[in-house]
């Protein structure tokens, strides 16, 4: 199926990431999660769409085992890494099995230099080979980060901020990068570049997974789109697929919704009368 | 004046070891928000190591046993109290820690029984006169060790791979854990340095020449010094940690000689007080800020 692209055997249909079954609570009683499948092809940008609330930075909590340190935790399901488990690991591990996220705010070390908030970021490294290559990555993708790198991170704008969040937790030569609204807070232009970047960073051969509300970049960027809705997962589809649907068009790339109020009236109306042609709803 | 010169001369050395301690209280509040209250009792268990074996084994090897000693029993602390309750509130936890400085003071005070030993044999008691100054050995010998020690310490704080893990645990938990940084063994080599800091303190404190008090509850007292310092430096700084255990030394040395001794103890207090009232979170202490 993919004879155009030369690559490792193996390699050729092979799902990075999968998430079967997943649900999340935090404390007793808020469930975050409800039973989410998702899979992340080896080569791919996959978009998580959905508003306020849906679940999106719980998943990347869960993938990341960051869950625990907001007083959440993975109910059931399980959520895999190549054929590794990951829900039984904890953050450190994580990231030494290639997985990296970049948290919701970018959260830079406020009072590290960028250089220093780099290096923090090259510790989860595996090898020193891996971080000095992935260093040379970052300075091409980021000169501007080389230009500040005695600055504190804090007091850096905060398009440079998110590079520097995304520089961090590229240091570690991650297989897979995790995005929590990265788009989040910045100027337009800002996005485009982010999103440019997001492009390059994939092209380079790693696989992203991109939580956005921005659902017009981030349908851009990613080639595989998912939307969740409360906890669940409610549509699934390629990019093109969710660009051209109506629900989305209407709940995420059209004008924005006076309230949420009536946003949500409209997302569980659309939701209600969701037309099947192209899309594939994700069985569980 | 050489009375002056040679106050300044003896604050500084008592300066640098309640330096010692503060930093090593800094460092572990840094790393888990935790007061440590059990520190005075490190003091004593590396005490208490260098007077057990200093007759057997050579006061060299006895002190570097009384270190290590001390390092190992704090991280045994964390490991088995604190790592455990990860999720318990950091008020509780500082609670406990009075509980096991209650334990082990108690339990070595009794080992002790009536003695009360001075453990600086090397340099105490033998006062050094030059240039019409009479300065304490000791004092000069710690304020020589306290100046290697800190700086080495400031270096690695800075630039070491340990020192950025610190530092980025320190200032946000979740970051840090999502670059892979592993939170318990920042944590656990924390409390490991803390340890052997106080091991080293005690070299010092338990002298004729530091406060005239051999090992025991005195020695103990001393080492609360260290609260007012690390307090008045600003508790997370250990910069502040340094500069207020500095404050402390001098402040009770010039105070003992123009005011009066019984009164020096009190005016470490009261120049705390004063410089918590003009900056409340100390000197170099970071204000509480609501996270954005």
């Amino acid at each position: 199926m993919c004879a155009d692209r030369p690559r490792r055997p193996g390699e050729a249909v092979r799902r990075v990431l999968s998430v079967r079954g997943l649900s999340v609570r935090y404390g007793r009683s808020v469930r975050a999660l409800e039973e989410v499948d998702l899979e992340v092809g080896a080569d791919s940008v996959l978009a998580v769409l959905g508003g306020n609330g849906a679940g999106k930075s719980t998943l990347l909590r869960a993938v990341s085992a960051t869950l625990r340190l907001h007083g959440g935790g993975v109910t059931a399901g399980e959520i895999r890494f190549r054929d590794e488990r990951l829900d039984r690991l904890d953050p450190a591990a994580v990231v030494r099995r290639g997985v990296v996220a970049v948290p919701e705010g970018r959260q830079v070390f406020a009072r590290m230099t960028v250089e220093e908030n780099l290096r923090a970021g090259g510790l989860g490294a595996r090898s020193a080979s891996v971080r000095s290559a992935a260093r040379e990555r970052v300075a091409e993708l980021f000169p501007v980060l080389a230009e500040r790198a005695s600055q504190r991170a804090g007091l850096l704008s905060g398009g440079e901020q998110q590079m520097l969040a995304i520089g961090r937790a590229l240091m570690s030569g991650p297989e897979l990068l995790l995005l929590d609204e990265p788009s989040l807070g910045l100027a337009p232009q800002m996005v485009g570049r982010i999103a440019r970047i997001i492009g390059e960073i994939h092209a380079q051969g790693t696989a992203v997974v991109l939580v956005e509300q921005n659902a017009t970049m981030a349908l851009e960027v990613a080639d595989h789109a998912a939307v969740l809705e409360v906890g669940r997962i409610a549509l699934t589809g390629t990019a093109e697929e969710l660009a051209a649907s109506d629900d989305v068009q209407r709940l995420y790339l059209g004008g924005h919704a006076e309230s949420t109020e009536r946003a949500e009236a409209e997302q569980a109306e659309a939701l209600a009368h969701r037309p099947r042609r192209s899309l594939t709803r994700w069985a569980g | 004046m050489n009375t002056f010169l040679q106050l300044v001369l003896n604050g500084l050395g008592k300066g640098a070891v309640y330096a010692l301690l503060a930093l090593g209280f800094v460092v572990i509040f840094k790393a888990t928000e935790v007061v440590n209250f059990a520190h005075g009792s490190l003091v004593l268990i590396g005490g208490y190591m260098v007077y057990a074996t200093k007759d057997a084994l050579g006061w060299p090897a006895a002190a570097a046993l009384g270190i290590v000693s001390a390092a190992l029993a704090a991280l045994l602390i964390e490991r088995l109290l604190i790592a455990h309750a990860r999720n318990a509130d950091v008020n509780s936890l500082a609670l406990l820690t009075i509980g096991v400085d209650v334990i082990i003071t108690e339990e070595i005070v009794r080992r002790l029984r009536a003695d009360i030993p001075f453990i600086g044999d090397p340099y105490d008691a033998q006062p050094l006169q030059a240039a019409g100054l009479t300065v304490f050995r000791t004092q000069l010998v710690a304020l020589i060790v306290g100046i290697v020690l800190i700086t080495a310490f400031f270096l690695a704080f800075r630039f070491s791979s340990w020192g950025v893990a610190m530092r980025a645990q320190a200032e946000n938990r979740e970051a840090a854990a999502l670059m892979g940084i592993r939170s318990s063994r920042v944590t656990a080599t924390a409390w490991l340095l803390a340890g052997a800091l106080a091991g080293v303190a005690v070299l010092f404190m338990a002298t004729q020449d530091f406060s005239g008090a051999g090992l025991g509850r005195g020695t103990h007292a001393i080492a609360l010094i260290a609260f007012p310092a690390a307090i008045l430096g600003g508790l997370d700084s250990t910069v502040g940690a340094v500069v207020g255990g500095l404050i402390v030394g001098l402040t009770e040395a010039l105070s003992a000689q123009y005011v009066s001794f019984e009164f020096s103890k009190s005016a470490v207090f009261l120049v705390m007080l004063l410089i918590l009232v003009i900056r409340p979170s100390g000197l170099f202490g970071t204000r509480e800020l609501s996270r954005v």
